[in-house]
This record gives C-alpha cells, structure tokens and sequence, in this order.
C-alpha cells in the first residue's frame, strides 16, 4: 500500500490574499485529473505564520514546503511530487529552520519559535482518529524499520544512545530500564505505559494521547518487541474520556492493519495492547502502586527492590515508561539516538512538554529543547506576567516540586539544574504564581493535597504530613506560633526520608522550598499576624475608602451586619464584628473597599 | 438510572463471564466497578454482593477496592455533578472562592447532594482547562473564568431548566 498524500494549503489571510483558494481549486482538479484523489487528501490550515512566503503548501509525507507557488506552477507540482514522489526543487522554501523536521512549519512566532516539538510533533496536525494520517507522517515507520532491521538488543543499543530519561519525573535512562528488562529471563514479560497523570494542574499526557495516539501505541510497540512482551498496557486516568475513545479508536485501526496482533507485519513478533482505567487516586501513578491497583488491588506503593522491571505485574518483569517518554521512541529510532542526543543539555537530553498555567498571558501546552531556561519559557512563550503584576514564583513539579523565585529564572530546564535550585522537573506541570498569591498557603494547598492522597501504609507520610499540615493551618489562620517554622523544617526532613514511597518522600517538597526562598512570608505571618497578598483571611482587614459612594450593596450583602453607613454617605466596617469574608469585597462594584 | 433491574444485572452477569475468560480474571475488579457506577451512577452495596458472588471474591475486598478510589461513588448522586477543579492554576487563580461560593449556594458540602437530588458537589483535581482557570465541571461540560457570582447565576440556570422539565 502505497501511503496517502495528504497536502496542506495555508488558508490563512495573507495567503488568501495572495491567491491561495484560485491555488486550491486548481489542485483539486489536477489531481483528479490524473486520477489519484483517493490517494490525496487536501487539509486547510490556519496560518502558518510563514506569511511572507505565501502562499504556503506543505506536502507530507516529507514535511516538503512549497512556497510562493502560482496556478501555473501546481501541473508540475502534482506530476513530479504526487505521481512520481520527487518534490519539485526550485519551489520549496529553502530557509535555515530552527532544528531538524520538527516544528519548521510554524515560522518565528516567537510562542512557536523557541519550542521545539518531537513528542508532540504531530499534535494539531494530523487528525488523531484516522490512522492514514499517522502513516503518512512517517506514522508506524520507526516500527517498520525495528521488526525488518534491528535486533532487540540494537534497538535498546539505540535509546541508550539517545540518552532519554524517563519524563514520568524521576529521570530514570529509559535505556538502561530497557536493559535491565530485556535480560531477565521469563516466559511472561509486560510493558505498560503511565498515564495516570496526577499532578493537579498538568494536562500533557492527556494532551498528547488527544493528539497523536498512534505515536504512543508506536512506542509501546516498539518497546514489547526490545524487551520480549507479548502484551502491553496503557493505565489511563478515567477522568480523560476522549483520550480513552482516541486510544480505543486507534488500538482497533492498528489491529486491523496488521500493527497490532499475531505476526506485525509478517514479522514473528506478536505484541498487543489493552487499555485499563484508573480511579481517581494520585498514589497509583507510583509505578508498585499503579501495578497493584491493574491487578484489581487497592493502589498501594511497596518497597523497591524488587524493581518492576525484575518482579513487576503478575509477579513478571515489567517495563514501565511515562506517555511522553514512549511518544519519543518512533523520532529516536527514525532519526537515530545521535541526532536525538545532540538537542538538551550535557545530562538532559531531548526536549520537554509543559503545561504552562497561572498568571501568564499564553497558557498551554509548550515543547521545548532541555536547557532552555525558565525566563525564556515565561517570558518568551508565555508572554509575561498579565495585568501588570509582579512576578513572584514559578512552580514546577506539582505537589512533589517546588516554588522557585525570581533569582532562579536563569535556571535551565534540565533535571539536574532544576533539583540543584530546589525545585525538581516533575512530570511538566508549571504555574506561575504573581503577587496576588500568599506562598504560605500554597505550600498549605499542596500539603492537602498529598495528605488526602497519601495511602495510608507508612507513618511518616500518613500522620507527618498530617502534623505539618495543622502546623500550617495554625499559621496561615494567624495562631503561628516562635518554633513552628523549625518543627516544619524537622518534620518535613523527617518525611523525606523516612516514607516508603516516593509521594511520601516529596510531599514535604513544597513546604521546604518555599521555606527556604520564601520564609520571610512565614515570618510575617507568625509574627506580624500579616498576610502581604490577603489570601490568608484571618490576616485580612477589610476597609472602606472615600471612593464608597454610599450605595448600601456591602451593607446588605454582609452575612452579620458589620456594616453601617447612611445612604450616599461612606460607610465603615465593624472590626470587631466582622468574619472576614470578603462578600463586601466582591460585591463592590466602586473599588472602595480594600484589603490591608 | 439507579434502579436495580435484572437487565442491568444480566448485562454485569454478562461481563464478567467475558471476563472469566482472560487471564488474571480477578485483576479486572475496577473495570466491572466502573461498568456499574456506569450503570446506576454509582456502586450500589447489594451489587457489590453480585459482583463478590460472580467473580469469586470476599465483597470484603471489593469494599476496600471500591473505597480506595476516589472516583467510586458509594452513595447515589444527583442529577447534575458540579466539581470544581481544585487544580493548582485553578488555584492560583481563584478556585476557593468559587468553591466557597458553591457550597453556599447549594447548601452542601463537598461530596453531599442536595436535598432535591438536583446537584451533587465534588471537588476534582485539574480538568485539563487550565488555560481558562477556574474552572468548573457540570456533567461533562466545562465553565471557564468563573467568578464567585457568575458560578452562582450559572446554578440558577441549571435550577430553572430543571424546573421547567419538571413543571
Ligand atoms: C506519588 C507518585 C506519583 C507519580 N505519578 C506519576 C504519573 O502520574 N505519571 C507518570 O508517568 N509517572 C508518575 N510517577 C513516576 C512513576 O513511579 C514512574 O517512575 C514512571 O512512570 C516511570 O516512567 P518514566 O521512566 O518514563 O518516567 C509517580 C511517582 C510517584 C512517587
Ligand atoms: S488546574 Fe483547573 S483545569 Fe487545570
């Protein structure tokens, strides 16, 4: 089967300008002209952002760009490039591109510019449920190649060579895993793939089995046959209903071409996949917890050793991996583990995916090179802090990570840096926090978290985190008292090293760093009895300014009546009677009553 | 859809007979329980018996499988879930006070439905909408940018179609 074509025409203002639809029309009928409109499939897109080229033709697969083409120009383009597959040389925009094939088609917007997309290289531009668009955007070649060409251990040879690490958190070398797996010796061996995705605020596993499931299945493929599985599962969060229907969708059109099943692609290799649904529990994204609970247990963590990899689901050896990190084996066997090892940083290689969220202009999801720094990120592609605020932290690492500040904005995207700055890379959750936001009760935030989640098995994490977490209560409700930031720190120590498993051993995370970058916030809350963003309400005076006009909405809107003032006449807040819960605040439409 | 019918307990009789036939039966106890919350809207306790019978497990186990899990429902549930995202960027950018503002409104807290059955109150952990945060979750649409008031006049639009349903 020979691949489709599938064509892409900038449908975008400038391109329209220069003529783009005329173009269209004329293609349509040249490739019907020649027969081969079931072999072609014709997308429009939103600008590309490459107007100054326009109009704009991508044709893949090979991610040929056409630029500046003309109606005379498109009987050429489809006899050359469409029936005899040779891209017509003199019209393809020739331009020194950022990196490789990945990402040129979105020019130098500067939200694009400095991202860098391997995992999700084909989000937003292939349809996701239609298995011919996976293919021809080199879709199920990396497998090809590995079953045709390569040996197990070759293939394993070639991810260590790219140097992957795990983006589940950890950083474990995806390739030594792989190794350590394919050398134990059973009749039985699993693959499963991580998308359980519990850090509260992140959304790029979700994202990228939204928009390229194909890629994911690929890897995990890939990676059954390097290890010896017969069978692979994706443990996926029941929260994520179209990523389940995607996955479903695309696990049924693999099987039905012979990707999946007995003998993929006549090779001796048979491998499939099954899908398994969580339920709602951020300790099951541990690996020893994520195990238990596919085997219909209750998700609790247990100890490590034994590794997943040497007794792992079933009591079999088990290769466990993160969505993102398979989404980059099919790039790394196509364009070999070098070229992978050539984008990053010294010890990090390859690029990451973030959900970028919080007080920045541009939220989303963003892919970017290891070793761009978190200044670039924030800045560049998220365009600033909104309103006019200050920038106060960013958080990474959800409630395993930190809050780093100011100071730290040079920091590089790499695991190391990051864990050197106190924070840690994390799964890509990142938030960025501005001035509005008190740093006490956000660490308090992520301590509920964990403390909810926290199974239960171990002491440290199940009453420790319970203990600070009441010593936090203590200080952001204004009763902090001498001793407590100290008993914070001892405590959280303690539970670093004492729990069983790793949301145990993280959980004080948030707590320490913004101990440790922040503390003058803890100081004034315990001492000053004062809260510098209003959050903590206890801390919080209410005040009614000139700017009242006297229009009686805080009077009546107040649950005790600590209000008082005549008609059009500025009113005052009883602070005595007052319960601090700032109904007033939101109700006032003049901006007269302020926070202090 | 809470009834407990014999079609419904035929169609989970069905289910596990399938499932008898895979390998490692038992590890497929949270596919059969997010089947019947699927069915009654949460799992009710005399189906837990069924289950326990059918696939030969103490309902013991699937008691302390079922209460683990957060997204398990032991109780039944209102005609609308609202769950409020309680993520970090919802957060970050005011998710209390929406919660706070909800809880009033509805008169419940977190995890109780109304008194007439209209809404169930959760609380969820990052919708994946953060771009819009705070956001909240009402079956399964999204409502983004809320306020502590809009979240309110968004209520009483769900409290009005209810009532023009049933009147
Ligand atoms: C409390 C806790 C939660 C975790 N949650 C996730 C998760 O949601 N997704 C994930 O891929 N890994 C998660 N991990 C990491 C996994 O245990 C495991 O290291 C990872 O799936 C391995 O894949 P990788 O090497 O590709 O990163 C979590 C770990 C802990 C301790
Ligand atoms: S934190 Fe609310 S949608 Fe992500």
């Amino acid at each position: 089967m020979r691949a489709k074509s599938i064509l892409t025409l900038c449908d975008g203002p400038t391109c329209i300008h220069k003529n783009s639809r005329v173009i269209r029309e004329a293609l349509e009928a040249e490739i019907c002209k020649h027969g081969l409109s079931e072999e072609v499939g014709i997308h429009l897109s939103g600008c590309l952002g490459m107007c100054s080229k326009g109009p704009i033709l991508i044709i893949n697969p090979g991610y040929t760009i056409y630029g500046g083409i003309t109606v005379e120009d498109i009987p050429e383009i489809v006899q050359e490039h469409l029936v005899h597959r040779q891209p017509v040389a003199r019209l393809v925009v020739q331009e020194d591109h950022l990196y490789n094939r990945f990402f040129r088609i979105f020019g130098d917007v500067d939200f694009f510019g400095r991202q860098m997309r391997i995992a999700l290289r084909n989000c937003g531009i292939i349809d996701p449920e239609s298995i011919d668009d996976y293919l021809s955007v080199r879709g199920y070649e990396a497998l090809a190649k590995v079953l045709t060409g390569m040996s197990p251990r070759e293939v394993i040879a070639e991810v260590k060579k790219a140097g992957l690490r795990g983006r589940g958190g950890a950083g474990f070398p995806t390739g030594l895993k792989w190794d350590i797996t394919a050398r134990e010796t059973s009749d039985e061996k699993y693959v499963i793939c991580n998308a359980d995705e519990g850090d509260p605020g992140a959304f790029m596993d979700r994202s990228a089995i939204e928009g390229d499931p194909h890629t994911v299945l690929e890897g995990i493929t890939i990676g059954g046959y390097a290890i010896g599985a017969v069978k692979g599962i994706v443990y996926i969060r029941a929260e994520y209903p179209l990523a389940i229907k995607r996955l479903e969708k695309a696990i049924a059109a693999a099987r039905e071409n012979g990707l999946l099943g007995n003998n993929i692609l006549g090779s001796n290799f048979s491998f499939d996949i099954e899908i398994r649904l969580g339920a709602g529990a951020f300790v099951c994204g541990e690996e020893t917890a994520l195990i238990h609970s596919i085997e219909g247990r209750r998700g609790m963590p247990t100890p490590r050793p034994p590794y997943p990899s040497v007794k792992g689901l079933f009591g079999k050896p088990t290769l466990i991996n993160n969505v993102e990190t398979w989404a980059n084996i099919p790039v790394i066997i196509l364009d070999g583990g070098e070229w992978f090892s050539t984008v990053g940083t010294e010890t990090s290689k390859g690029t990451k995916v973030f959900a970028l969220a919080g007080k920045v202009h541009n939220t989303g999801l963003i892919e970017v090179p290891m070793g761009t720094t978190l200044r670039e990120i924030i800045y560049d592609i998220g365009g600033g802090i909104p309103d006019g605020k200050k920038f106060k932290a960013v958080q990474t690492g959800g409630p395993s990570g930190g809050c780093l500040p100011e100071d730290y904005l040079d920091t590089q995207i790499d695991y190391e840096s990051l864990a050197a700055a106190g924070s840690i890379m994390g799964s890509g959750g990142m938030i960025v926090i501005d001035e509005d936001s008190c740093m006490v009760n956000l660490a308090k935030f992520f301590l509920e978290f964990t403390q909810d989640e926290s199974c239960g098995k171990c002491t440290p994490c199940r009453g420790g985190t319970k203990r600070m977490l009441e010593i936090l209560t203590r200080i952001t409700e204004g009763n902090g008292k001498e001793g407590d930031i100290e008993k914070l720190e001892r405590l959280g120590n303690m539970i670093r090293k004492a729990s069983l498993c790793g949301l145990g051993q993280s959980a004080p995370n948030p707590v320490l760093s913004t101990l440790k970058n922040f503390r003058h916030e803890y100081e004034e809350h315990i001492y000053q009895k004062k809260c510098r963003a209003g959050i903590c309400s206890n801390l919080v005076t209410y005040e009614i300014t000139e700017k009242c006009i006297g229009c009686g909405a805080c009077r009546r809107v107040c649950p005790v009546n600590a209000i008082a003032g005549k008609r059009q006449e500025q009113h005052v807040i009883n602070q005595e009677t007052c319960i601090k819960c700032g109904q007033c605040f939101t109700t006032c439409k003049f901006d007269a009553i302020v926070k202090a | 859809m809470s009834e407990i019918t014999q079609e419904k307990l035929d169609q989970i009789k069905t289910y596990i007979n399938r499932i008898k036939q895979q390998p490692y039966p038992g590890s497929y106890l949270i596919a059969v329980l997010h089947r019947v919350q699927g069915m009654f809207g949460y799992v009710p306790r005399e189906i837990m018996d069924v289950v326990a019978e059918e696939m030969n497990i103490p309902t013991a186990h699937i008691w302390g499988v079922a209460t683990f899990y957060h997204y398990f429902n032991l109780k039944p549930i209102g005609k609308h879930v609202v769950s409020v995202c309680m993520g970090t960027a919802c957060y970050v950018k005011g998710a209390d006070d929406v919660l706070q503002a909800l809880k009033r409104e509805l008169g419940v807290k977190v995890g109780q439905t109304t008194e007439d059955r209209l809404f169930t109150l959760q609380e969820a952990r990052c919708l994946g909408a953060c771009g819009i945060a705070p956001v909240i979750m009402i079956d399964d649409k999204i409502y983004g940018e809320l306020t502590a008031k809009s979240v309110v006049e968004l209520i009483h639009r769900y409290r009005k179609a209810a009532g023009e349903k049933t009147a």
